[in-house]
């Protein structure tokens, strides 16, 4: 079965698994996160690469993931453990690629190149496998314009707090000293059409200050966040939900442009006022936000 | 009273008497303080109380488990037992843990003969499912051994019963209200049911109190004998400060779904009734189901069973109204029983044996744990994958037999062991009351219950055949080889009405 990756989909959550701990990875379907991100790289100690890569090779090629997007983040190419991670994934099938500290549109374009390699190789119809690229450092958030718009695979571009505190010589705290590098990524994704995904809250225990944190980024207009523990995956879904205020405004706006397009009349308004483009894009995306919160369980096939 | 007139009065041969008045014994003067000190129940040592029980060869013991895993009586007991020189004894246990491994000795040396419990764990267990006993351990839930001590199946000769509090007529309680602490386990429900059909009581005190003990847990005319020990329990064992909502995300989902299962299924309303476990995914749907209460401004009529800090506070909340307690899982738990009027302490008779109206026949919902369920949705809650006694049955069929929608809570596996699978080891709860199986990876309804499973569709749970469930179970880890068993039977499990219903083998090595 082929596996092609969607370019625009809802990606609130992405929830990291460690890729050697098969019970994690045969659990990771049941917490509804919307993307599934396998880790080759920091969770995994070095003596264990191996194993993490023929775990997660032999859970993408076995388990049945229903319509989760499945991401596998890997090591980074310099590190000479990026080529044989991707050697592994892309036969046994994954949506997107997560490249790991990128610095420059270069780094994209390596990984892209070694991607369609692959593919050719296995018969996969070169371009099936999407990418994302997460920024970690100084040098990365200057590029990150660059980097965004380095390979029409990219889904989006991910900001990698840990790392890039450390570069900074500053440590997390209450989201200052993020504000820069958020600010760019967000603006980088934004110009190259793709979506902005905000770092980790790693302290799992301190639900306030995750709630925060999520107010912060969705106020800045970040499409989701990864999650490190899956009791954050509900937490998150709800925080990001539109006010009812906010959503009955919708309905009203896309009831209106029904009503317009019903009357055969291009121009749609709502008390009054025109209803523009950027109104209705915004309607749209919110109650996609709504209408994913209250989903029913997807009913699985098999 | 002339004994002559007796004879007058008409019908007097269908008037039940004792003869004629002829003199009151003579009354007491001194006081209170001075006779009680003199006139008592309390005997100078263990050995003096046994003796005076009367206890012979052949004869069966009993003792309660409300200090569970600090329990320090049943070994001290028997120890002394074994130094009497008593043989040939039936232990009758409301439960046994890992603490009494000590007994493997005394049934080597045929002090003990039988067990009847509702549960083994620890070296115990595991040298019963290696045929240490000649006769095979009987296993009946909390219900069942109220029933059968009631219609003197199991008839206990002589009650050994811990108390952390006791008055110098044998007044005794889980707890006590005078100054100066004790240990504490909170109810001793299962303790009552001993104490009022037992032919000789004698309760084991730490701490002996002034008269009257008040409120107490079982009452004086219960108690024959009283002895003070030092050590009946360690603190630390009976219960820790106050059991901890899991923080594991797969139990959380499970117990997520639980708690919208029962509300799909029509039974939380206003003025519901329920019990539930103190397993992590059991427990957990307590604060699934506060919030919906929260939110929707409605209340629980009575909570029920063993009860924990989280079923407290729900009560001190407001949102529960009575609680029912047969067994108090921790001190949060134990400490309400003492301090709220309407936290009420009741026996095992009372929770749930067949024989009387009992409390789980008013039960709306029960969430239970598992560790393996069947395709005919038997459940298992006593041997492991590997046929080894693990477990206790405590009052898994009663509250599924006696709730109108009994919910089992489970993984769908547990590490490389599937949880749902073709036929339990031992059969434990019948499939026949077992409504809705609730795992990590999907829900199924028993067939049974057709209206159930309507209902969880109709609100957007997508419900799952049980063979869907094991099928994805055995699909994730493989089929397990069966396990190899002896021949020989070491263990008798009862139904709830005290009919078999499985035995357990035993294990092949």
């Amino acid at each position: 079965m082929e596996k092609r990756y969607v370019k625009e989909r809802l990606r609130r959550s992405m929830m990291f698994v460690p890729g050697n701990n098969p019970g994690m990875i045969t659990d990771a379907r049941i917490y509804g996160a919307d993307s599934i991100m396998f880790d080759l790289e920091d969770s995994v100690a070095y003596t264990e690469k191996d194993t993490a890569r023929f775990l997660v090779h032999n859970a993408l090629k076995t388990l049945d993931f229903g319509q989760k997007e499945i991401v596998v983040r890997i090591n980074d190419l310099s590190s000479g453990l990026g080529v044989q991670d991707l050697e592994a994934i892309i036969p046994a099938g994954v949506h997107v690629v997560r490249l790991p500290k990128t610095d420059s549109a270069q780094d994209v374009i390596d990984c892209e190149r070694e991607i369609a390699r692959i593919e050719a190789k296995h018969g996969i119809p070169v371009g099936a496998t999407g990418m994302m690229a997460a920024i970690e450092s100084s040098g990365g958030v200057l590029s990150a314009r660059e980097i965004a718009h380095a390979s029409d695979r990219l889904i989006g571009v991910a900001l990698g707090a840990e790392d890039y505190v450390t570069d900074l010589r500053t440590t997390r705290a209450d989201g200052t000293e993020l504000l820069f590098a958020r600010s760019m990524i967000l603006n980088a994704a934004r110009s190259a059409g793709i979506a902005a995904l905000d770092t980790v809250y790693s302290d799992v225990n301190n639900e306030e200050g995750f709630l925060a944190e999520v107010s912060l980024i969705r106020k800045l207009g970040f499409d989701g966040k990864s999650v490190i523990n899956p009791r954050q995956i509900g937490i998150l879904h709800k925080a990001l939900l539109p006010s009812e205020k906010d959503l009955k405004k919708a309905y009203a706006v896309m009831e209106a442009i029904a009503e317009a397009n019903a009357k055969g009349s291009g121009v749609a308004s709502l008390n009054g006022k025109m209803i523009d483009r950027p109104v209705v894009t915004r309607a749209q995306r919110l109650i996609a936000l709504f209408e994913a919160y209250t989903a029913k369980e997807e009913d699985e096939e098999e | 009273m002339d004994e002559k007139l007796l004879s007058q009065i008409p019908h007097i041969g269908e008037i039940n008497h004792r003869g004629a008045y002829v003199k009151a014994p003579a009354k007491h003067t001194d006081t209170f303080l001075e006779r009680y000190s003199r006139e008592n129940k309390v005997l100078p040592s263990l050995e003096d109380a046994i003796r005076a029980t009367g206890l012979k060869d052949g004869m069966t013991i009993s003792f309660h488990h409300h200090f569970r895993g600090g329990d320090h009586v049943v070994n001290q007991v028997v120890d002394k037992l074994a130094e009497m020189g008593f043989h040939n004894l039936t232990l009758a246990a409301s439960s046994l843990a890992a603490v009494h491994a000590p007994l493997i000795e005394h049934i080597k040396n045929g002090v003990i003969t039988h067990i009847e419990t509702s549960g083994l764990r620890g070296e115990l267990a595991e040298q019963v499912s290696r045929g240490l006993m000649d006769c095979p351990v009987v296993f009946r839930s909390h219900g069942g051994r109220a029933a059968a001590i009631r219609s003197g199946e199991l008839h206990i000769d002589v009650a050994f019963l811990g108390a952390p509090s006791c008055d110098p007529y044998g007044n005794a309680n889980g707890y006590s209200r005078e100054e100066g602490g004790t240990i504490a386990c909170g109810s001793m429900g299962y303790a009552r049911t001993d104490a009022e059909y037992a032919d000789k009581v004698v309760i084991l005190t730490n701490k002996l109190v002034g008269y009257p003990n008040a409120p107490w847990a079982i009452p004086e005319d219960n108690v024959d004998y009283i002895v003070m020990m030092e050590d009946i329990g360690d603190p630390k064992g009976i219960m820790s400060g106050a059991t901890r909502y899991t923080k594991n995300p797969k139990e959380l989902l499970i117990a997520q779904t639980a708690a919208q299962v029962i509300d799909a299924a029509g039974y939380f309303y206003d003025g519901f009734s329920m019990q539930m476990g103190s397993g992590g995914a059991s427990l957990a749907t307590a604060r699934f189901l506060r919030d919906m209460m929260l939110e929707r401004k409605i209340h629980c009529r009575f909570a029920l069973g063993g009860i924990t800090g989280q079923i407290a506070a729900m009560h001190e909340e407001g949102l529960i109204d009575r609680i029912l307690d047969v067994q108090s899982f921790d001190l949060d738990a134990a400490h309400s029983l003492k301090l709220n009027r309407f936290h009420h302490q009741i026996s095992a008779t009372y929770y749930a044996s067949f024989l009387s109206a009992a409390a789980v026949d008013q039960l709306d919902f029960v969430i239970l744990s598992a560790l393996e369920i069947d395709t005919d949705f038997n459940v298992n809650v006593l041997t492991g994958s590997d046929g080894v006694i693990r477990g206790a049955i405590g009052g898994h069929p009663d509250t599924a037999a006696g709730a109108s929608l009994s919910v089992v809570v489970a993984p769908l596996t547990r590490g490389r062991i599937p949880c749902v699978i073709d036929h339990v080891n031992t059969v434990v709860t019948p499939g026949e009351v077992v409504d809705v199986v609730v795992t990590d990876q999907g829900v199924a309804v028993n067939p049974r219950r057709p209206e159930v499973a309507k209902k969880l569709r109709k609100a957007g749970i997508h419900v799952y055949t049980i063979q869907e469930l094991r099928d994805k179970a055995l699909a994730l880890v493989g089929r397990p080889d069966p396990i190899r068993y002896k021949d020989r039977v070491v263990g008798v499990v009862m139904y709830r009405d005290n009919t078999i219903i499985d035995v357990i083998r035993q294990i092949e090595e």
